[in-house]
């Protein structure tokens, strides 16, 4: 739901709106009953996880304007808070879920804290040195953590009357449960758009000194975004771990961070559906391009070029948004830079 | 080695690739005292440089220039050429149609390109390591307390002269007067009746070259490149750049060789796996606490 729809709720075209999503909801609840295929099931579950991950960069990126090259550290959190506590200490997938999502969120408070006062260009690169460490720190540190060997996990298993049932490695139980996740994140982030911090972010995004201006707090609200979009990651990488069985540093490099990115542009900063469409598009289509695997690469490199040149809006961005990113005089840029300039200065 | 031997032979080290970062980290600061623009692409241009000058010495290799150390000058040439010629292309496809947008796109489209041309020389080169041939078959001069292979002097003698060069070009020429100029106000300059967009172009042009430049020597020192060098190398030499302050040029080389000392005493005296660590906690504390750089560039109010 991009900012657009926002604006449109209550004048008749939330209707076909509600009704395209529930339609979407029972079409992907359907899929497993006729398509038993794990490898499509698969594909469908990492299309969530990376749904989850978009999310949660949406807010920091999409609706805040903060880019985040560092996501994959959020993403890390949440996956090696479930394997260390279940490594270490035996404790099982559901009770990690709040752990996971608490160790990324304090990641992103750690994080958010330290940069709000940047922006731009340095912003980019503080948060990609973030990713990098906190990677390398994973690397480095076998004791605690495996190593570049990772750790094994348990796969989630649930209680029913006959004993414990183990999810293994079925594919169906991680769909339903993936769909169940996307669903909460989706929902969370449909309301927070709608709420006075989705609008504040925005106001922020769009001019920080105007905003400061009306009596919004920019820095709070800065850190909010952060945490909120970790703890997003967080889940997703709760998910990742409990699924794989396995972790390990290489799943949370600098190109997942750059995937993720690649996704939120391709369907639209700021729009909730783009984030779906661009999570969807972005793994299911090199999925079918498995052919001419090198090439995939490209792809995202691309996407990024392209959509900037042609729609820097995404798929599925609001007027709004296409305005902004492609304005009609440098006046921006310029306002932009002399902001800048003072920050420096001071 | 006495631990003085030890301290001395590691500022060698570091001196030399803190040539290396310095060349790369003028590309960064030029563009971005220009257009105030970091070019994220700008590590992978110093790749595709390590590339060119291989691809150069594989054309020669072999019959009268076998072991001829002359084979380096069109390697450099090359090299400079196609870098520079590429930094020219990549700012008209991916950054000037954007000037107008806000910074959040352009830093989009450049993270784009850096990504396509990395992928591009894998699938070109290969994802494994390439040897890099060498040069100057071990030969050095002993200074009593050190040792410094004739590599390293190659390193920082020609790091010198391109700077120096660059230097000279910058404050003496007509060109250099007006790349001043659109750095200092670029609508003013665009008064002055100076072609601004000439003037970023030439700004790539050199960086770009300098950075190309930069990649061959690396390839030289290490023997070995692959496709995803530039990337650590770019955030080393752009840590490099803001550490002497982004914009300024003496600050670009002064950083690079401090960065590169300080890597090398941290290889040193902790440990190597934390090197690159050291690289980006240096970056995140400048960035926080000194943004403008250490060597402050005088700003005009």
């Amino acid at each position: 739901m991009s900012s657009g729809d926002v604006e449109n709720l209550g004048t008749g075209r939330a209707g076909p709106l509600r009704a395209g999503w529930a339609a979407l909801c029972l079409l992907l609840l359907a899929i497993p009953l006729v398509d038993r295929n794990d490898y499509h099931l698969d594909t469908l579950v990492n299309t969530g996880i990376f749904a989850i991950l978009v999310l949660g960069l949406n807010v920091i990126t999409g609706w805040c304007g903060l880019l985040n090259l560092g996501h994959s550290a959020f993403f890390a959190a949440g996956a090696y808070a479930y394997a260390l506590l279940n490594a270490r200490l035996g404790l099982p997938f559901w009770v990690c879920l709040p752990a996971s999502t608490a160790a990324a969120a304090l990641l992103g408070l750690a994080i958010g804290s330290c940069v709000f006062r940047l922006r731009g260009d340095y912003l980019a690169l503080v948060t990609l040195g973030c990713g990098e460490i906190v990677r390398i720190a994973l690397t480095n540190l076998d004791r605690v953590t495996g190593g570049p060997n990772g750790l094994i996990v348990a796969h989630p298993a649930v209680a029913v009357p006959w004993g414990r049932w183990e999810f293994g490695i079925r594919s169906v139980p991680y769909y339903y449960l993936t769909l169940a996740a996307v669903w909460l994140t989706v929902s969370i982030s449909a309301r927070l758009e709608r709420s006075g911090f989705g609008r504040a972010w925005t106001a922020v995004k769009e001019d920080e000194v105007a905003a400061s201006c009306t009596g919004i707090n920019a820095a709070s609200l800065k850190v909010l975004a952060f945490v909120i979009g970790a703890a997003m990651a967080g889940l997703a990488g709760w998910l990742f771990a409990g699924k794989q069985g396995f972790v390990s540093p290489e799943s949370f490099d600098f190109v997942t961070s750059i995937m993720v990115v690649s996704m939120l542009v391709l369907g639209g900063l700021g729009s909730i559906g783009g984030a779906l469409v661009g999570a969807a598009a972005l793994t299911i289509v090199p999925e079918l391009l498995r052919p001419v695997q090198e090439y995939r690469m490209f792809l995202f490199g691309a996407v990024l070029i392209v959509m900037m040149l042609f729609r820097p809006q995404g798929l599925l961005g609001g007027v709004r948004l296409a305005q902004e990113m492609r304005p009609e005089t440098e006046r921006v840029r310029q306002e932009e830079d002399e902001t800048l300039a003072e920050d420096v200065r001071t | 080695m006495t631990p003085l031997e030890a301290f001395c032979q590691q500022v060698i080290n570091g001196l030399a690739i803190g040539m290396i970062y310095a060349l790369i980290a003028l590309g960064y600061t030029m563009v971005y005292g220009v257009i105030q623009l970091i070019n994220f692409a700008h590590g992978e241009v110093f790749m595709m440089g390590a590339f060119l000058g291989l691809t150069v010495f594989g054309a020669f290799a072999g019959g009268a220039w076998q072991g001829n150390s002359l084979v380096l000058a069109p390697m450099f040439i090359a090299g400079m050429a196609g870098c520079g010629a590429l930094g020219v292309a990549m700012e008209r496809v991916a950054y000037r149609p954007l000037r107008a947008s806000p910074r959040l796109a352009v830093l989009i489209t450049a993270i784009g390109a850096s990504f396509i041309l990395q992928n591009l020389m894998m699938f070109v080169w290969g994802p494994c390591d390439r040897s890099f041939p060498g040069f100057f078959s071990g030969a050095g001069l002993d200074l009593g307390v050190v040792r410094v292979t004739a590599m390293q002097g190659f390193i920082i003698a020609s790091s010198v002269a391109m700077m120096v060069g660059l230097q000279v070009f910058v404050t003496r020429t007509m060109t250099g007067k007006a790349l001043r100029a659109a750095s200092e106000d670029m609508v003013a300059a665009r008064l002055m009746g100076i072609n601004v967009d000439r003037v970023i172009s030439i700004c790539f042009f050199i960086g770009s070259g300098l950075g190309g430049a930069g990649g061959i020597l690396y390839g030289m020192y290490y023997n070995t490149i692959t496709f995803h060098d530039g990337y650590l190398a770019g955030i080393k030499a752009f840590t490099a750049a803001v550490l002497g302050g982004i914009g300024s040029l003496p600050g670009a080389m002064v950083g690079g060789i401090v960065l590169g000392m300080g890597e090398g005493m941290a290889a040193g005296y902790l440990s190597s796996e934390w090197k690159n660590v050291f690289t980006f906690a240096v970056l995140l504390v400048l960035l926080l606490c000194w943004p403008s750089g250490v060597l402050r560039k005088a700003r005009h109010e």
